[in-house]
């Protein structure tokens, strides 16, 4: 789960509520619980591993005025976070 | 053990991780309240194996012995003598390999005073004479191998100050001084975390303890005497103006600024901080932004108010402004 490693040195959790994640479950950001199973990635993309990936490491620049920022992690982290999220299916 | 402490995952690890930090001294008052510890375990382990011994003798022993066994003689030596004697010798060697810990404050010491708030720690770095020199929050820093007087208080309710690395567990008593000195070996971060309930989110009431080498402690010191550097660009300048305009410093302080609130951590050189919330989130923009607009939604209670009424730009702005003090 190298994926859910680095959603949480991230701190990505501190706006989204993510499964298999106690704590924290930000509010800020929508929940990503079954994320897995969603059409869109932020109401615009289809959800594509490549551009989940991108959108990951630099929201800003695939949704501008998006409060969330690009986040401080290298491809291969974003991938792994990726992957944990393709996890997460409709319950 | 890894040092590096940056969130609240590893904070968790820091304090509960293996090998158990409690058994894991960085210094040498950590040092001695963990020979202390072993030795008393290493006590009752004694007494325990000598108690057993007696209970088998007095079940399947030979007559004689059991016959001693339950004599008045053995009372008064193995019930009476024996645990007077080992536990005044106990006490008494307990109490001088840790009385240094909490001596009095001498002249050559050097202070820090933290108060526990609810829910986050105050820091100030104190001359000799005890005046205040700096103003920081949630992580304290220290020159490595020397020992450093901590002056533990309280604002509101009792807390308890706890780096399990480098010394013991020390109340903070709203109204009243603790003393409780400190000391890391070794250069490297050290979690800490308040150890008494102190109400909400409690558990969420962490901090680390950060020791450098003395020439880069002194480094950073003089750095610190300065005011943060203004902010360089135009959203970090639209996120200054916002900070005063969204009311952050009526509880927040920023030196060199007009933001001068005395309610919640000073944010001179947040940017520099390895954590946010008390010890608990990464220090980065995303964590940053999440704790802005909705601190609630992370450590429900504490006595910041969400910020969702400001647009995601804003927030942002924000951030960057605050991320850019270091």
């Amino acid at each position: 789960m190298r994926g859910k490693a680095v959603i949480e040195k991230a701190a990505c959790a501190a706006c989204h509520a993510i499964p298999g994640i106690k704590w924290p479950q930000g509010e800020l950001g929508p929940s990503l619980d079954g994320f897995a199973d969603q059409g869109m990635i932020a109401g615009r993309f289809s959800n594509r591993p490549d551009l989940l990936v991108r959108y990951i490491r630099n929201a800003p620049s695939m949704t501008p005025g998006t409060a969330m920022p690009a986040m401080p992690i290298s491809e291969g982290e974003a991938r792994d976070a990726a992957a944990y999220l393709y996890t997460l299916h409709d319950r | 053990m890894q040092p590096l402490i940056f969130t609240r995952f590893m904070t968790v690890e820091g304090l509960a991780g293996w090998p158990p930090p409690v058994f894991d001294p960085a210094g040498p008052f950590a040092g001695s309240i963990t020979t202390l510890a072993w030795v008393l375990t290493g006590m009752a382990v004694a007494v325990l194996a000598i108690v057993l011994l007696a209970i088998w003798t007095a079940l399947k022993g030979r007559p004689a012995l059991r016959k001693r066994l339950g004599g008045e003689r053995m009372i008064w030596i193995g019930g009476v003598a024996f645990p007077v004697v080992v536990l005044t010798l106990l006490l008494i060697w307990g109490l001088s390999l840790t009385s240094g810990i909490s001596k009095p404050i001498a002249g050559t010491d050097m202070r820090i005073r933290v108060s526990g708030e609810m829910w986050w720690w105050r820091v100030s770095y104190l001359d000799g004479q005890g005046r205040e020199i700096l103003r920081d929050a949630n992580e304290i820093h220290i020159p490595a191998g020397q020992t450093v007087a901590l002056e533990l208080t309280s604002a509101d309710v009792i807390h308890s100050f706890w780096v399990p690395r480098l010394s013991g567990k020390l109340d903070m008593i709203p109204g009243r001084t603790n003393v409780m000195r400190i000391q890391a070996d070794k250069p490297g971060v050290y979690g800490g975390q308040c150890a008494e309930y102190c109400g909400g989110p409690h558990a969420l009431m962490g901090f680390v303890v950060v020791a450098h080498t003395p020439e880069d402690f002194g480094r950073w010191m003089a750095s610190r005497q300065a005011p943060p550097p203004a902010p360089a660009t135009n959203e970090a300048r639209r996120g200054a103006a916002l900070f005063a305009s969204a009311g952050c410093a009526a509880c927040h302080a920023v030196a060199g600024t007009s933001a001068n609130g005395l309610a919640g951590p000073d944010l001179s050189y947040v940017g520099a901080r390895r954590t946010l919330g008390a010890g608990i989130l990464p220090n980065n923009r995303g964590a940053m932004i999440g704790w802005i607009g909705n601190s609630q939604a992370i450590k429900p209670a504490n006595r910041m108010p969400a910020y969702t009424m400001l647009p995601a730009e804003d927030l942002k702005a924000i951030a960057v402004y605050l991320e850019g003090l270091k």
